[in-house]
């Protein structure tokens, strides 16, 4: 195999600040390779710079590309490579594509820009590139707009766009990070299909194991702008040398949780749910709209129990109505049906049941939104002291605010150390720290049920782990009960006891995590399960 | 652990305030601005001592008088009237100048009122030795017309800045936080309100009641929170879905401390990249305003009625070269300032 691209030494540095060092390698025409590494790696700036998209980045050494250079390359020239030679899909196709124009449009542009057809031709050609990336009724499709697509159409729509002037290398950025889990499947067929029908070469870029195991023929390991690591994907997965990456590898998490018997003795269920709905008013077209709302069903009529100190998974897609689920059992939403938490029945959302509101606290999936960015550390974890324990002198709030940052694994035993970590602000934190931040937040007042919305999914792979195993260990000691919201499936096979299925508002399967996931009854069940690898 | 936390002193953090800061003091141009401005108003805040008819100090034959903070009839100095004393009168300069008699005048020696009765040129008189930027049409000095204008409209523009953020802030927090229907009646009334002819009531009202700056900081102030309603709203509706505010609400904190702790220090951004914008627009909405002769009552230094001035009296240059050159500067710093508080507290640039 001949090699295509030979990159040599590239640098990428933003005002100053070099986010990519010196990095070396190649891909030989046709090949399937992946780049891999966490958020802030450099691995999406690398594929920016090989096409200089990446903003105002200075760039040096060489990027050789049929005995060119891309990086000292003046841009007119560039510009035929764009499209032409190398094309490249991005992670989020409703921003990637122009909302105003139609999805046919936007295919024949390229087309036409790159291949010098007629509008008709291009037009033709666009729908033999629609119907080849799998899209359904491509003349139809042809006049949508990007909204009228669902996600998966929308990326097969880009990917169209992409191989209009058939390029020698496609960079894939994250081409299914933004799509649910039983898409992501057909869209990495689609790009193994094209792939070998047109002999051309892919750079996929992903944080996704998973993804690269099933996907790439080569892989290169980069971790903070250094490649840490390159060979055959076999090799690499069955002998990392680097410990950067014998870490990535395992951090797959691993299920260390009490096991218990099943039992159906809801007499210890801490949060009990029966025939729950929750709904949102929709605007009504016309002038009904201006009297009457229509109602969007969130959650249908949802029955589930949680027994003390195991967790509930729930899961399902975006849209399947489980964070609606998690806002319901806060008593944040309005909900109908029976609710209630260690007996106590929720009563409107307006109620202020201080007893209840202590006993049911949440820890959110965005570490970034989650903490006030105008507050101390000690404020924030704090602040469940002020609601719940007003009388506590300042040294004694302060002594709590202490166990719980210790009980998160922050902070050390030292008295600098601390006095240090109280005052400080949520925006010196990384994404994992934060997350710890929320934990200790919400464990200060002793609840006995904690709501996990999501809680590693913005978060990096190696420090998932970490976050689920703390929880792991806050559930032992503290015997706390999680209703835990992922769409992971390894994430429920690592922490839940129970698994509830959701699938657009309805509970498709419920029961103990091994018969859900080994036996599942539901075909939705099935898919979701398969697509985990 | 619990012995030793009484010895744990918290240091504290940098805050998103403190770091926005410490990015604008990085910014030269505005930083400079800034410290100019204030320097500036600062200056104009001491107009009395710099710019003033009367003498600071006086020693006239072995008493000490001080005509800046009390009047003293001409015949203390050996005038003839028991009205006030006219320093200018060549006749008590004399006096003072007497052996063993001695005073000390302000650097300008015009008050803003002052009419010079022993001017040497006929009026408007250009920049002369007496009149550094020349008088006006009724023979005023227009150097210190120009500081005290200048007071004025600063501190005009910083109580109608203050009060128009006070009620944006407010409306803007009541409707972004309770939303529904209250955000909906509000909205309407808000459409109603900007709809009213702001210019024609300010005439209309400027007819019925004694005109007066209390009276023009009322009115204007009822129509200029209405555009900063409007981003105190928004980010109210977008900050009060965010998962800290949720959180809280779960915990079961009152609305009042999720509105005082949570929602309003996040949701100043836009009021305060604002404030200087809103201080030129009302320095810039005083001088209109006695450019048409609806603003201050006669007799009070103002820029608009220079200006107003210098149209009529087109041959003067230096009234309205010099009234334009104080404008173009107060506003060019409000603008630099404005400008580099935006970048300050640009999310985008949150990371440096």
């Amino acid at each position: 195999m001949s090699t295509l691209l030979e990159v040599r030494k590239l640098s990428v540095s933003f005002s100053g600040r070099t986010v990519v060092h010196d990095i070396s390698f190649s891909i030989a025409a046709g090949e399937k390779l992946a780049l891999v590494g966490e958020s802030g790696s450099g691995k999406t700036v690398t594929a920016l710079s090989l096409l200089r998209l990446a903003g105002d980045a200075v760039l040096g050494g060489e990027a050789w590309f049929d005995g060119r250079d891309l990086v000292s390359m003046p841009e007119r020239a560039l510009r035929g490579v764009r499209g032409q030679d190398i094309a490249m899909v991005f992670q989020e196709p409703m921003s990637a594509l122009n909302p105003l124009m139609t999805v046919g449009a936007q295919i024949a542009e390229v087309v036409a820009l790159k291949n010098g057809m007629t509008q008709k031709q291009a037009g033709l050609m666009a729908i033999k590139l629609m119907a080849e990336t799998g899209i359904l009724e491509p003349e139809r499709r042809f006049h949508s707009y990007p909204h009228q697509l669902s996600g998966g159409q929308r990326q097969r729509a880009m990917i169209a766009a992409a191989l209009a002037c058939q390029p020698k290398l496609l960079l894939a950025d994250e081409p299914t990070t933004a799509l649910d889990v039983t898409l992501r499947g057909q869209i990495l067929e689609l790009l193994e299909r094209l792939q070998k029908e047109r002999g051309m070469a892919v750079l996929m870029i992903t944080h996704d194991l998973n993804l690269v195991r099933k996907f790439a023929g080569r892989v290169i390991v980069m971790e903070r702008g250094h490649v840490v690591e390159q060979g055959p994907t076999d090799e690499v997965f069955a002998r990392p040398q680097h410990a950067y990456t014998r870490n990535l590898l395992a951090s797959r998490p691993e299920r260390d949780v009490v096991s218990v018997a099943p039992t159906h003795d809801t007499a210890q269920a801490v949060l009990s749910a029966s025939s729950l709905r929750v709904s949102y008013p929709t605007p009504l077209p016309g002038i009904r709209g201006w009297f009457k709302h229509g109602e969007y069903v969130a959650v249908h009529n949802a029955d589930f129990d949680l027994q003390a100190g195991q967790t509930l998974g729930v899961i399902g897609e975006s849209g399947s109505g489980k964070t609606t689920l998690a806002l319901a059992v806060l008593g944040l939403i309005p909900f109908q049906g029976q609710l209630s938490v260690s007996e106590r029945q929720w009563k409107g959302v307006s109620a202020q049941d201080k007893t209840l509101r202590r006993s049911i606290q949440v820890v959110f999936q965005d570490p970034f939104s989650a903490l006030s960015p105008r507050m101390t550390v000690e404020e924030i974890v704090g602040e469940g002291l002020d609601v719940h324990e007003s009388k506590l002198t300042l040294l004694e709030r302060r002594e709590r605010v202490i166990a719980a940052l210790l009980d998160v694994g922050l902070g050390k035993d030292g008295v600098v150390e601390m006095g240090h970590l109280l005052g400080r602000y949520p925006h010196e934190f990384s994404g994992g720290q934060r997350q710890r931040l929320a934990i200790a937040r919400a464990l200060i007042v002793q609840p006995q049920i904690l709501v996990l919305d999501e809680p590693t999914s913005a978060l990096d792979v190696t420090v998932q782990k970490q976050v689920l195993q703390l929880l792991q260990r806050l559930q032992r000691e503290k015997a706390l009960s999680f209703l835990l919201i992922t769409h992971d499936v390894d994430v429920i096979r690592a922490m839940a006891h129970q698994v509830m299925v959701m699938k657009q508002g309805e509970v498709v399967e419920f029961g103990p995590v091994d018969a859900v996931l080994n036996r599942p009854n539901h075909s939705y069940t099935r898919i979701l399960v398969n697509s985990a690898g | 652990m619990s012995n030793s936390i009484e010895a744990i002193t918290v240091t504290p953090g940098e805050s998103p305030g403190r770091r926005a800061w410490r990015r604008f003091k990085r910014n030269r141009l505005g930083w400079w601005s800034l410290v100019l401005f204030c320097v500036l108003v600062g200056v104009s805040l001491l107009a009395e001592v710099i710019s003033n008819d009367r003498p600071l100090l006086v020693r006239y034959n072995g008493d000490l008088y001080v005509p800046l903070v009390k009047d003293y009839p001409e015949t203390n100095f050996g005038g003839d009237f028991e009205t006030n004393t006219d320093y200018l009168d060549p006749f008590i300069r004399e006096r003072l100048r007497e052996p063993g008699n001695w005073a000390i005048f302000a650097p300008n020696p015009y008050g803003y009122k002052t009419l010079n009765y022993f001017a040497k040129q006929p009026n408007p008189s250009g920049p002369t030795r007496d009149n550094w930027l020349g008088t006006d049409d009724r023979g005023r000095d227009l150097l210190a017309q120009l500081i005290y204008g200048f007071r004025v409209s600063v501190l005009f523009a910083l109580a109608l800045t203050f009060t128009g953020t006070v009620l944006g802030v407010i409306t803007g927090a009541i409707q972004g936080f309770f939303g529904g229907k209250t955000d909906l009646a509000f909205q309407r009334f808000i459409e109603v309100w900007s709809a009213m002819p702001e210019l024609y009531l300010l005439i209309i009202f400027s007819a019925v009641f004694a005109p007066s700056l209390a009276l023009l900081l009322v009115l204007l102030s009822l129509f200029g929170w209405m555009g900063l309603s409007d981003y105190v709203r928004a980010e109210f509706l977008r900050n009060r879905q965010l998962d800290y505010v949720r959180a809280a609400r779960s915990m079961g904190v009152s609305n009042w401390h999720i509105i005082t702790r949570h929602l309003l220090p996040n949701s100043l951004t836009p009021v305060v990249t604002f404030l200087p914008f809103r201080m030129s627009g009302a320095i810039l909405a005083l001088t209109s305003l006695d450019f048409l002769g609806l603003g201050v009552p006669p007799g009070t230094p103002s820029l608009g009625e220079l200006l107003s001035q210098g149209k009529n009296n087109i041959d003067a240059w230096w009234i309205s070269l010099f009234t334009f050159a104080v404008l173009v500067v107060t506003l060019m710093l409000l603008t630099f300032m404005g400008d580099a508080l935006r970048d300050a507290l640009d999310p985008r640039k949150a990371h440096a």
